[in-house]
């Protein structure tokens, strides 16, 4: 009960921080359509090609801004040594980690919602006829990304080289996650649709596991 | 304000040592203190204060030693939510109000009957005219007043302050003083880092000097408590 209570009050002051100072979300929109945008205007792919690299391309732009957007998420807890303030007041820390974690798939997904519109427009792909599915991978996707991305970001909010350590972690740990999400879009947006179980799988467990982890093992992390 | 509502409680630190890397932060520190006293720590800056009382938050792990919470009845150990903390920084959001800030961390504590003590606090600290306000445009004496409410959401029976008076003016120093005594009396264990003798300092009926992390003196009131206190900070 208390874990509920805890993550509720927490995920309420992270949406109430974030929608005030927006400096998450216009960062990562921004981002991700700068790239969209730019790949569009420089190669100009035929409807083949762009769903052939479309997914990919969409995967890679939603991962790079999810390292923007994770990079502040335990680092701006750091600034007044609020962290501190939520360790001594939580029974179970693992309710930092939800909270942060269920607001990063949240604006994650906004930010995804808000361009879906604009890739399927700029690159010539209906995504209307599957767009059920889609939210589910985007979805999944994103709350993988989440999951690993708090933790990691947990962990380089400590380090020295903060920075460059994050995104390269994130990488390095994300890519089965980039692979198998780019496989499953690439089956929806196929002319004759399909749904890619493989992966979607895949992404399930993905997600199961490091959830599981970051539960067993998050108080650790948030140690001095 | 309202007497602590958790047992009194003491604090024990067997032979704690204390290591970042290869710098001691403390060496064998024993201490014991028992519960209702209020202790002024002293020393110069690094000699191991602020690493002691977050160790006693059990913010910091000690690299050896243990830490134990002796109790006048027999609940034993007080989790982290019955001692209120109160550190160099001021451990609140600027991007929330002062009454957002409270709040949440009385929801997250568990306190019963939120608004009320948000209320309570809000009056005790003297910003009640200014609860709506984003914390970021409080000068940082206002800001110490939020973290002092903070650290006093659950009436702790365990208070563990950092320089308790950064950036209070006098009037807020005095504030600060009356409350500390209050707790005092009702019974509230306090462990403070200080520098100089002050109005806060002066509540302490026992003196501990941290040099190099490790204790050189130990005593209670009286000219060499105030000694210990002022020979520092010289």
């Amino acid at each position: 009960m208390s874990l509920l209570s805890n993550t509720s009050a927490l995920l309420g002051k992270e949406l109430r921080t974030e929608f005030r100072s927006r400096e998450l979300l216009t960062t990562t929109v921004v981002f991700i359509l700068m790239v969209i945008v730019l790949f569009s205007f420089t190669f100009d792919p035929s409807s083949a090609e762009s769903r052939r690299f479309g997914p990919g391309l969409l995967w890679l732009a939603f991962l790079f801004a999810a390292s923007l957007m994770l990079q502040p998420c335990f680092l701006r807890e750091q600034t007044n040594d609020t962290l501190s303030a939520l360790r001594l007041s939580v029974e179970d820390p693992f309710a930092i980690f939800l909270a942060k974690l269920i607001a990063n798939t949240l604006f994650l997904l906004l930010t995804e919602f808000l361009l879906l519109p604009i890739f399927s427009v700029l690159y010539n792909v209906p995504v209307l006829p599957v767009l059920g599915w889609l939210i589910f991978v985007l979805f999944l996707g994103s709350l993988g990304v989440s999951i690993a991305g708090t933790a990691l970001s947990a962990i380089s909010a400590q380090a020295r080289v903060r920075e460059l350590l994050l995104p390269l972690l994130l990488l390095l740990l994300l890519t089965p996650v980039l692979v198998a999400s780019t496989e499953v879009t690439k089956a929806l947006l196929d002319p004759s649709p399909y749904v890619e179980w493989k992966g979607i799988g895949f992404l399930a467990v993905f997600d199961l596991v490091f959830l599981t982890a970051l539960w067993l093992f998050g108080e650790y992390l948030l140690e001095e | 304000m309202t007497p602590p509502a958790s047992p009194s409680t003491g604090i024990r630190f067997e032979n704690i040592d204390k290591r970042y890397g290869g710098l001691y932060a403390l060496r064998q520190v024993s201490l014991e203190i028992s519960a209702g006293e209020c202790v002024a720590l002293a020393g110069r800056n690094g000699s191991g204060k602020t690493t002691l009382l977050r160790i006693a938050a059990r913010l910091v792990r000690p690299s050896a030693g243990s830490l134990t919470f002796p109790s006048t009845h027999q609940s034993g150990e007080p989790g982290r939510l019955q001692s209120g903390f109160v550190a160099h920084a001021t451990m609140v959001y600027d991007e929330l109000t002062a009454e957002e800030n409270l709040t949440l961390f009385a929801r997250l504590q568990g306190t019963t009957e939120v608004q009320t003590r948000v209320d309570t606090l809000l009056r005790d600290v003297g910003l009640s005219d200014r609860r709506s306000s984003l914390v970021r445009t409080f000068s940082r004496g206002m800001r110490q007043r939020v973290a002092i409410a903070r650290a006093l959401l659950q009436e702790p029976s365990v208070l563990l302050l950092d320089e308790p008076a950064t950036g209070l003016d006098p009037h807020g120093a005095a504030w600060l003083a009356g409350t500390l005594r209050r707790l005092c009396d009702a019974g509230c264990t306090i462990l403070m880092s200080v520098h100089g003798e002050s109005e806060i300092s002066s509540l302490a009926t026992r003196g501990i000097r941290l040099d190099s992390g490790r204790v050189v003196a130990d005593t209670k009131a009286g000219a060499s408590l105030q000694s210990i206190l002022t020979f520092a900070d010289a």
